[in-house]
């Protein structure tokens, strides 16, 4: 049977993994490169890096790192972060990322998603949001979290699945960086809507977050970054503690 | 040399990645000189059924690759790749493959619903089965066959897939569960077609590629 998934996801600035918390306060952590290798032998399922730098040069300096990782790690890899046009679909993709994921290039163009699921197919395409509680309802944030675009999140996540994006990372603002858990009421309402696997992100802090989100229906994988940076969590460990409360997982 | 067949269908980097890091020559290719020429040959393929046929038969490659086929060369079809080597497929309508493997490529939701089967019930509860089959799953195979040698029943591999091909029983080398059984590798003589990803299964997926490499 298919296996709940752990990913740990690389934000990288500059040619390193940085982490912050409730997306300010950035550190500087290590190399991207290294980073990859290490989780590839802790039994990582998958990759997420996101490219957070802002000039043209750093963005030359990631595709670099994103070749290097691709050309000896053989796990999928999925790559955001600028991801606005076809072109930029088309500049990661060459450098051996398997999937794309859009955040604020989907809000900027609302036919990305379709054009990029035409042309690469549906599989290809991640849609990744972050999600916040705003007087009672979930709306959809841009600009790394700090722009609230009036968009209601439910609305936003069935056209974004119509559209074809076939897979995606639902980041809960009100729970990154508290590790207090998944933001739970969240995915539910989110996985009763869609039928494409889910990425759960934000508020991991302890291995039984995860078994608890994984006993949620229509959940597929855990994202985490500082948890696993900061080896709070080993990935092996999580594997086999999940293993051992039913879950099934890759070991 | 192994010769990755190009015909503008996916994404060649892992698998020329994965295969070089292996130790192994590889040549992206349309040239039937680079068939003749090649120990082994790789057809990929990612994206629908209808396109990647009519796109193969656009290179005037196929004759070749059955003549390299008869002549006893090695040959690995991957995901889309080893649909395009079934007798026919289902999807959105219906194509002639290349008849390489005796069966046919269909639905798996369409499979899931006639099963009855859309729901999975694990020790941590209820899942709806999601289609695209997208993930890792454990691969069950038979034993002494060449592509399996280095690696254990239960081995996880990746997939990506929304059809899968059927009625493949006496090909069927490899299979996964995903409510229904999913055909993860045939063999037809020197024919091989895995569903699956070897170039994205990390270490399991590497060890099939060396065993192919191998042959």
């Amino acid at each position: 049977m298919i296996t709940k998934r752990i990913i740990p996801c690389l934000d990288v600035r500059n040619g390193r993994v940085v982490k912050g918390m409730n997306f300010e306060g950035i550190q500087d952590v290590a190399d991207p490169v290294e980073m990859a290798r290490f989780y590839n032998v802790e039994g990582a399922d998958e990759l997420v890096f996101y490219d957070i730098t802002a000039s043209v040069e750093e963005r030359g300096l990631f595709t670099d790192i994103l070749t290097k990782v691709a050309s000896e790690i053989f796990i999928p890899l999925t790559v955001g972060g600028g991801i606005n046009t076809l072109e930029d679909f088309d500049r990661v993709l060459k450098c051996g990322a398997d999937k794309v994921s859009v955040n604020s290039g989907a809000i900027r163009n609302p036919g990305l998603i379709e054009q990029a699921a035409k042309k690469y197919g549906d599989q290809c395409v991640v849609l990744s949001m972050d999600i916040k509680r705003v007087d009672g309802s979930f709306k959809i944030f841009a600009k790394g979290g700090r722009e609230n675009t009036g968009i209601d999140a439910m609305e936003w996540v069935v056209n974004g699945v119509n559209s074809g994006a076939g897979e995606l990372v639902v980041n809960s603002i009100d729970t990154d960086g508290v590790k207090g858990g998944f933001d739970l009421e969240l995915l539910d309402e989110i996985a009763s809507r869609v039928n494409v696997p889910i990425i759960a992100s934000g508020g991991a802090g302890k291995m039984e977050d995860f078994s608890e989100l994984f006993r949620h229906r229509g959940i597929d994988a855990g994202l985490a970054a500082s948890i696993f940076h900061y080896k709070e969590i080993k990935i092996r460990d999580l594997k086999e503690y999940l293993r051992s409360e039913g879950i099934e997982v890759r070991l | 040399m192994i010769a990755i067949i190009d015909y503008g269908v996916g994404n060649l980097f892992s698998l020329t990645a994965s295969l070089n890091y292996l130790g192994a020559e590889t040549k992206v290719t349309s040239d039937a000189a680079d068939l003749e020429a090649a120990d082994k040959i790789i057809l990929p393929g990612v994206g629908a059924f209808e396109d990647a046929i009519k796109k193969l038969e656009g290179t005037g490659l196929i004759d070749t690759i059955r003549e390299q086929i008869a002549a006893g060369k090695p040959m690995l079809g991957i995901c889309l790749g080893m649909q395009l080597l079934f007798e026919e497929s289902h999807e959105y309508g219906i194509y002639k493959g290349l008849g390489l493997v005796k069966g046919k490529v269909v639905s798996i939701d369409e499979d899931l619903k006639a099963a009855g089967r859309q729901i999975y019930v694990s020790p941590a509860g209820e899942e709806t089965l999601k289609v695209p089959h997208i993930g890792w799953n454990a691969l069950s195979f038979k034993e002494d066959e060449p592509l399996f040698k280095y690696i254990n029943q239960g081995d996880c591999v990746y997939y990506v897939h929304s059809f899968y091909g059927r009625d493949c029983s006496e090909s069927t080398i490899a299979t996964s569960e995903y409510g229904i059984t999913i055909t993860g590798a045939v063999r037809s003589g020197n024919v091989y077609g895995t569903q699956f990803h070897p170039e994205k299964s990390g270490q399991t997926g590497l060890n099939i590629l060396r065993a192919f490499i191998d042959m």
